[in-house]
């Protein structure tokens, strides 16, 4: 029989709320966030870090949660696409530029586009087109061309509050 | 296949002597995983063959940067993201963080490290051609102690490594260039980002003139290890600077370089390439000599 590890205790903070994960150190953090937590809205695409479906942010930064083990988000922040709208009624201003600019079609890269824009514009409220296209250059969309989705955050960067 | 997950281990030591221990407790059983962009690739995909590892990504150890008059010493956890924004890197050390930049999207960049990308040992990796032509200093730690190997030194062949059973990376030493030097970096992909590199180039020279007083240059992709060309650089050495010089490096590099064959690229074209952006490196000294050392002064 092979050797085999125990599952772990992992605790950490997931949308603010307080968590304890219990997964195989080397479980992907995208892995137990869908199947453990629920938190279905990161996606898989590629499963190799070229894609930015599956990204969320650890302590502020931008990841590809199918290229981190669980086990090294220990007393880490996660944020998911389901934390990122500031209420139940009201969505973060990058959302409402998506909605607005029709920057979702089939709505499989949209969560890590949001969370991509969001960690963008946290870091730099002001961005330039270049640094706007290289924001969102680890994230792949198959739809729309981009455009749509640049547009959006483009007209993000414009509201108030974007940067809530 | 998907890996099993029962199969594989990961440790968290609780600092950098428990990391040297368990290293040295079975020799060759356990591996250090640092941010994961390679590893977690191959684990995904079934093909992680070893199964024993320890993450040392939390061990402040092996981070920070540190400046001294003769050099800039990078932990071995630096960031491709924290290369980008330490700003005697950008002054200095031009390339590193061209290179960084380059490498994969903002994503991978908060998670992959030098130390890593040196402990991968692709030889398609975008950072070491420029550690090479800074000739950068490895600092290897174990229970014995630390020691510094040459970097140019560190890749023994295919994926092979001058580390010894105990050892962990533990930082890069880069001397100063003072920024009075010419630096040329360029990575050839298929697309500006998230591409893996056909081939990555980084030249560095100081000029006397119209003659180069030092010269080296780096390739990835060329060779089984990322390639210091020490032969091409004699050639060039102390010369006068003109077009038959630049054709006996060409001829010297095509020589030097055994490019990969592989689904990225083919052989011809990369040894092509390769020599196209010798050539360009060396037409950008010979024309812009004196603009380029003042734009570098004042960019600081």
């Amino acid at each position: 029989m092979p050797e085999t590890t125990e599952k772990v205790a992992v605790n950490c903070h997931v949308n603010g709320e307080e968590q304890t994960l219990h997964a195989y150190p080397m479980a992907r953090l995208l892995d137990v966030l869908r199947e453990e937590l629920r938190l279905t809205g990161t996606k898989e695409g590629c499963g190799e870090g070229e894609c930015g479906a599956c990204s969320v942010l650890i302590n502020g930064q931008l990841v590809n949660s199918c290229l981190v083990p669980v086990i090294q988000v220990q007393e880490s922040e996660i944020k998911t696409i389901e934390g990122i709208a500031l209420s139940e009624e009201q969505l973060h201003g990058v959302q409402e530029a998506f909605i607005t600019c029709g920057g979702a079609q089939c709505g499989i890269c949209t969560p890590g586009m949001v969370i991509a824009a969001v960690s963008l514009l946290d870091q730099n409220p002001n961005p330039n087109e270049t640094e706007i296209r290289t924001g969102l250059a680890g994230n792949l969309c198959r739809c729309t061309g981009y455009m749509k989705i640049f547009e959006a955050v483009v007209k993000a960067c414009q509201r108030d509050g974007a940067k809530a | 296949m998907r890996a099993y997950l029962p199969e594989y281990e990961l440790r968290v030591p609780k600092d950098l002597s428990e990391a040297l221990a368990l290293l040295e407790s079975e020799p060759g059983v356990w591996k250090p995983f640092a941010g994961g962009t390679d590893l977690m690739v191959l684990f995904e995909a079934g093909k992680l063959a070893h199964r024993k590892f320890f993450s040392i990504w939390h061990l402040p150890e092996l981070r920070g940067i540190d400046v001294t008059a003769e050099h800039v010493t990078l932990g071995a956890l630096t960031t491709y993201t924290q290369v980008q924004g330490t700003e005697v890197l950008r002054r200095e050390f031009p390339m590193l963080c061209q290179a960084a930049s380059e490498t994969g999207g903002l994503a991978i960049q908060n998670r992959g490290t030098l130390g890593g990308n040196i402990a991968n040992a692709s030889p398609a990796g975008d950072s070491p051609p420029t550690l090479l032509a800074y000739d950068a200093q490895l600092e290897l730690v174990s229970q014995g102690g630390t020691r510094f190997v040459a970097y140019s030194e560190f890749h023994t062949g295919y994926k092979r490594l001058a580390l010894g059973a105990g050892e962990l990376i533990k930082s890069i030493r880069l001397p100063r260039t003072g920024g009075a030097v010419h630096q040329y970096y360029r990575k050839v992909g298929t697309r500006k980002a998230q591409a893996i590199s056909k081939v990555c180039f980084a030249g560095l020279a100081r000029m006397e003139g119209a003659s180069i007083r030092e010269i080296r240059l780096a390739l990835g992709s060329v060779a089984p290890t990322p390639l210091r060309c020490l032969r091409t650089e004699e050639v060039l050495k102390d010369q006068k600077l003109d077009a038959p010089l630049i054709g006996a490096a060409r001829a010297s590099l095509s020589k030097e370089i055994v490019p990969i064959d592989d689904i990225r690229s083919t052989f011809d074209y990369r040894l092509r390439v390769a020599l196209n952006l010798l050539e360009d490196f060396l037409s950008t000294l010979q024309t812009n000599t004196r603009e380029q050392v003042g734009m570098m002064k004042d960019e600081g």
